[in-house]
């Protein structure tokens, strides 16, 4: 009884680790921080991947809904950029987890992660 | 608005496909084919994750794979994180926030291709036959 208690706790305070990282990770660069919780909740708390991944994306729904919020208040957001952008997206997504199921993504994602790379220099020399 | 547009359908039919968070790729796409500082972009890359992140969650959770009670507590408990990392990048300058999400975007390149490598070519959908063990 003790002993699950204590686990119990346990268990929050190392989601409340998690998700504080994430929460700063997102707030910081505009992300979701699926990419500090996934591992860490595999990590500590002995979640599968896929597990991992769907709870991520769940919390993400607040730690996204929330941290937008906070950077309307500084007045960085461009509401209708943001829903063209992030309506499509969800098409997009649907279509690319049915690409993936049924091509080898190996050499996409060599090339995409090229991509990413001159993106970045792109960014920093522009 | 095409560009937004077409924006996001880039960025999502990349994220699902390669398992990339949308995030890494909102960001760059608004400031490189939208025209949008560091700032908007990470600020709209935030609202537009919502939608994706809502439909995302609809899905796995229909088969089974959210567990709910944590990712209720994940979410709560990182939103004072949230508001501290958005106070952070409204603090950096918009050349130092975009210096930093350039490196973040070569990590998360490496990881990418760090996957890929490890994954093998047992990637193949599965049933590979024997021509998937041979390598």
């Amino acid at each position: 009884m003790a002993l699950a208690a204590e686990e119990g706790s346990h268990r929050s305070l190392r989601l409340m680790v998690i998700g504080t990282l994430a929460g700063l990770f997102s707030g910081l660069f505009g992300v979701g921080g699926g990419s500090v919780m996934v591992p860490l909740l595999m990590l500590w708390l002995g979640y599968r991947e896929r597990a991992a991944t769907a709870t991520s994306l769940a919390a993400i729904v607040f730690i996204a809904a929330f941290a937008a919020s906070v950077q309307g208040l500084y007045g960085n957001v461009r509401v209708l950029d943001g829903l063209l952008v992030g309506v499509p997206a969800v098409g997009g997504v649907l279509i690319g987890t049915w690409l993936q199921q049924r091509m080898r993504s190996r050499s996409i994602a060599l090339l995409f992660a090229a991509v990413l790379v001159v993106s970045a220099v792109e960014l920093v020399v522009r | 608005m095409t560009g937004a547009i077409l924006v996001g359908l880039a960025a999502g039919v990349v994220a699902g496909l390669l398992g990339v968070g949308g995030g890494v790729l909102f960001v760059p796409g608004l400031v490189i084919f939208m025209g949008l500082s560091q700032h908007q972009a990470e600020a709209t890359s935030l609202l537009a994750i919502v939608p994706v992140a809502i439909v995302g969650t609809l899905r796995q959770d229909r088969y089974g794979n959210v567990v709910r009670a944590d990712a209720l507590l994940l979410g709560l408990l990182s939103l004072a994180g949230a508001g501290a990392g958005v106070a952070l990048a409204n603090a950096l300058s918009g050349a130092v926030l975009r210096d930093a999400f350039a490196a973040l975007m070569v990590i998360v390149a490496v990881q990418l291709v760090r996957r890929t490598l490890a994954q093998g070519p047992s990637q193949e959908p599965e049933g590979g036959g024997p021509a998937a063990s041979q390598r």
